[in-house]
């Protein structure tokens, strides 16, 4: 390994920025792909591998994926919220690779909603 | 870089590992693989999370949940439910011990959200053998900044105003001590880490070095600069293998890195840092005797002064600090003195880090600030007392410290306030005993410590202690007499004003509180011949109390020596010919009956009369 300089310790804190995000929870944007039975059969998986792939391209340190269960509209999956922080949610149905492609440019790093595949944004009330 | 969308870390302390959490860890890859995940979810070992009870311990992030006590038969359904399907396991995470509510999130786990974390930082956060990982969290930053913007004159003057006193037990300001020595001249001085926690019960210093080797290693830079030194070493005990393995581990990647050796981030500053293992003597904590130990020589102290910031290891001028110590440091290089006074009291500044142990819920390792009552620690992180039991004392310091009983539980924990009570904050064990302990015995465990460990170079340490030991074990056995309490008195403030060193100096504690606090039990052990916490065998007599007992038959299945007989739900009897006062019975009885009683020795004599 080479002799470090004091840029390199900000090169390298830059270069795992990601990953510190995810383990410190300083995140901007979050996308949840719901992975119910009926969401993994509808092709959640393929989603979810798309999206990390958009991730690692866009180069973004402030955005993680995760899962969650079935959000309950069983025949508009694949589905996945898009939260980002300090906006309501927003969660699209019927998703395909391209769809999911266009959300992470035109919501995600660009910040409008795409209406066109929306299906509502906010959420149910928890109690 | 590869990105993941969760992390998994799974703790490798020395207490998890134990538990099984390298089977966790293997058993994880391989279902994670299986699944197809690989490219998702990263698995990372970490040093330890503090939670040691509930061991092998593992916090999944982004989400923060945390589970517990896994089994590798736990896996397959966890990577299924939680990292495919997004459905936190219920059954593996903690729950309340009286609610049984499962928390999901770690920060919502009392005992992790009274916490306040300076030294333990990088606990769970990071791989300890990943310099990146380190680096990531702002490691290097703070040497970075004292060896190319400061000078050591101000790295000093900060260290002093930030109020930070030795973590190892005395408190001595560090500030003060890097201030002394930088202003002897030598054409070499030494910079020393101590890492021979030695205390029962004690794990701070052990977990630091595992967790997080590289602070240690920038914390001893920062003080080299200060006082001028270009050699170090790290003085750990040699039953500290991981600790050591993860030391040597992070030592050659700064070597390797230019963050040790010469040139350190091209500042023209060299500083070269070596581990040397001590074979495990309690008195080689003490700085003269630790540094008598590195030099090849037989581990004694030596009177002081000279001290040894001016004539130290090989006569050099030397400073040494606790692990602790020096994981507080970078910090402050980087925030500042106010910062660190930001938390704390007046005279004892920042956090302190307790190895929480004993009859207590939550056993594992804490992070709190400076003046926050007993009480909070124990019953709030702690989770008060196991087997809905009293609490007794709590024993702060180890051998060199004292028993503080329930009606100090509002002392808050610093410096000076634990001081008046007898005991010290010491390195930071912290012991909580039940109302089922004797504290004559509990004296008794310390001095038989105190008086192994005590190295023999002074008489009042070597014959004193021995003395003591020898009256507990009359008192414990039936052979006390009157005024043995007063000779222990005397005896401890003999050795206390005149033993060489902080061994002889601070053994005598825990009689003493013992006896200030306790000083009913002494007497009844003396007097009446009756330990009433059924401890000390020559002194009790288990009985049954038949207008209480229920005829559960518990303590029949129990009694090894079978010296318990009745029929069901009528009133059971003890044979005392055959009865080895083993306590199962005592112990066993449910806690709403109380049927089995501890009376004195000769409670029969007594009654046949």
């Amino acid at each position: 390994m080479v002799k470090l300089k004091i840029e390199d310790l900000q090169k390298i804190k830059d270069k795992h920025k990601a990953t510190f995000a995810l383990r410190e929870g300083g995140y901007r944007a979050k996308i949840t792909v719901h992975m119910g039975t009926c969401g993994i059969a509808a092709g959640a998986r393929d989603i979810m591998s798309t999206l990390i792939d958009e991730i690692e391209k866009s180069g973004a340190s402030d955005i993680i994926a995760t899962t969650s269960g079935c959000a309950g509209l069983c025949s508009r999956e694949p589905m996945t919220t898009v939260e980002i922080i300090n906006e309501p949610p927003v969660k699209y149905g019927d998703l395909t690779d391209e769809k999911i492609r266009k959300i992470f440019k035109g919501h995600i790093l660009e910040g409008n909603v795409v209406e066109e595949y929306a299906l509502v944004i906010g959420s149910e009330t928890a109690y | 870089m590869q990105k993941y969308r969760a992390n998994l870390m799974v703790c490798a302390g020395t207490g998890c590992v134990a538990c099984g959490s390298l089977k966790i860890k293997e058993t994880l890859k391989a279902e994670i693989k299986n699944k197809g995940l690989e490219n998702e979810i990263q698995v990372v070992l970490t040093g330890c999370n503090g939670f040691c009870a509930n061991g092998p311990i593992m916090a999944v992030f982004p989400e923060g949940i945390f589970y517990q006590k896994l089994q590798p038969e736990d896996i397959p359904f966890l990577v299924e439910e939680h990292l495919l399907k997004g459905r936190p396991v219920e059954k593996l995470m903690y729950k309340e011990p009286e609610k049984k509510i499962a928390v999901p999130k770690m920060n919502d786990i009392p005992f992790f959200n009274l916490q306040v974390l300076r030294a333990l930082r990088n606990k769970g956060m990071i791989d300890p053998e990943n310099l990146e990982d380190y680096i990531s969290r702002d490691g290097y930053q703070a040497a970075a900044k004292a060896l190319l913007q400061m000078t050591s004159g101000e790295i000093i003057n900060v260290l002093k105003a930030s109020g930070l006193r030795g973590r190892g037990g005395a408190g001595f300001p560090t500030g003060l001590k890097w201030e002394f020595c930088s202003k002897v001249k030598s054409d070499i001085k030494f910079i020393l880490c101590n890492g021979d926690e030695g205390d029962p019960g004690a794990f701070m210093d052990r977990s630091i070095m595992e967790a997080d080797p590289h602070v240690v290693l920038e914390g001893m830079i920062i003080g080299a600069k200060a006082i001028g030194a270009s050699k170090g070493y790290i003085y750990v005990r040699a039953e500290y293998p991981l600790a050591v393995k993860r030391l040597q581990i992070a030592i050659d990647q700064a070597k390797e890195s230019g963050l040790l050796g010469e040139n350190i981030l091209d500042s023209g500053f060299n500083l070269d840092i070596e581990i040397y293992q001590g074979a495990g003597a309690f008195v080689c904590g003490e700085e003269t005797a630790l540094m008598r130990s590195i030099e090849g020589k037989r581990g004694m102290p030596r009177p002081r002064p000279p001290f040894p910031a001016v004539k130290g290891l090989w006569d050099k001028p030397t400073v040494l600090n606790n692990v602790e110590t020096y994981a507080n440091i970078p910090l402050i290089i980087l925030h500042g003195a106010e910062w660190f006074k930001s938390l704390g009291t007046e005279k004892s500044t920042g956090t302190k880090v307790f190895a929480l142990t004993g009859a207590i819920n939550n056993v594992g390792l804490i992070e709190v600030p400076m003046g926050i009552p007993l009480k909070t620690v124990i019953f709030d992180i702690g989770g008060g007392i196991t087997k809905g039991r009293e609490f007794k004392a709590v024993q702060l310091g180890g051998p060199s410290g004292g028993c503080i009983p329930r009606h100090l539980l509002d002392t808050p924990v610093d410096y000076e306030s634990i001081m008046a009570t007898g005991a010290i904050v010491g390195s930071g064990g912290m012991v909580v005993m039940d109302n089922f302990n004797c504290m004559v015995n509990v004296a008794k465990f310390f001095l038989e410590f105190t008086a192994d460990e005590s190295c023999g170079k002074c008489p009042p340490c070597r014959i004193g202690t021995r003395v003591m030991l020898d009256k507990l074990t009359d008192i414990t056995e039936g052979r006390g007499q009157e005024r043995d309490i007063e000779l222990l008195e005397d005896l401890s403030h003999d050795i206390i004003n005149t033993s060489l060193c902080g061994l002889g100096q601070t053994a005598p504690n825990p009689v003493l509180t013992t006896i200030k606090y306790f000083r009913e039990e002494y007497e009844s052990h003396i007097k009446e011949n009756w330990c009433k916490a059924g401890v000390c065998k020559k002194l009790s007599t288990f009985y049954i109390d038949e207008t209480v007992c229920k005829g559960c038959g518990l303590c029949m299945k129990k009694c090894p020596s079978d010296a318990i007989t009745g029929e069901k739900k009528k009133p059971h009897r003890i044979n005392q010919e055959l009865c080895i006062k083993c306590r199962s019975c005592y112990t066993c009885c449910p806690p709403k009956w109380r049927a089995v009683k501890v009376g004195p020795a000769n409670i029969l004599a007594e009654a046949k009369k």
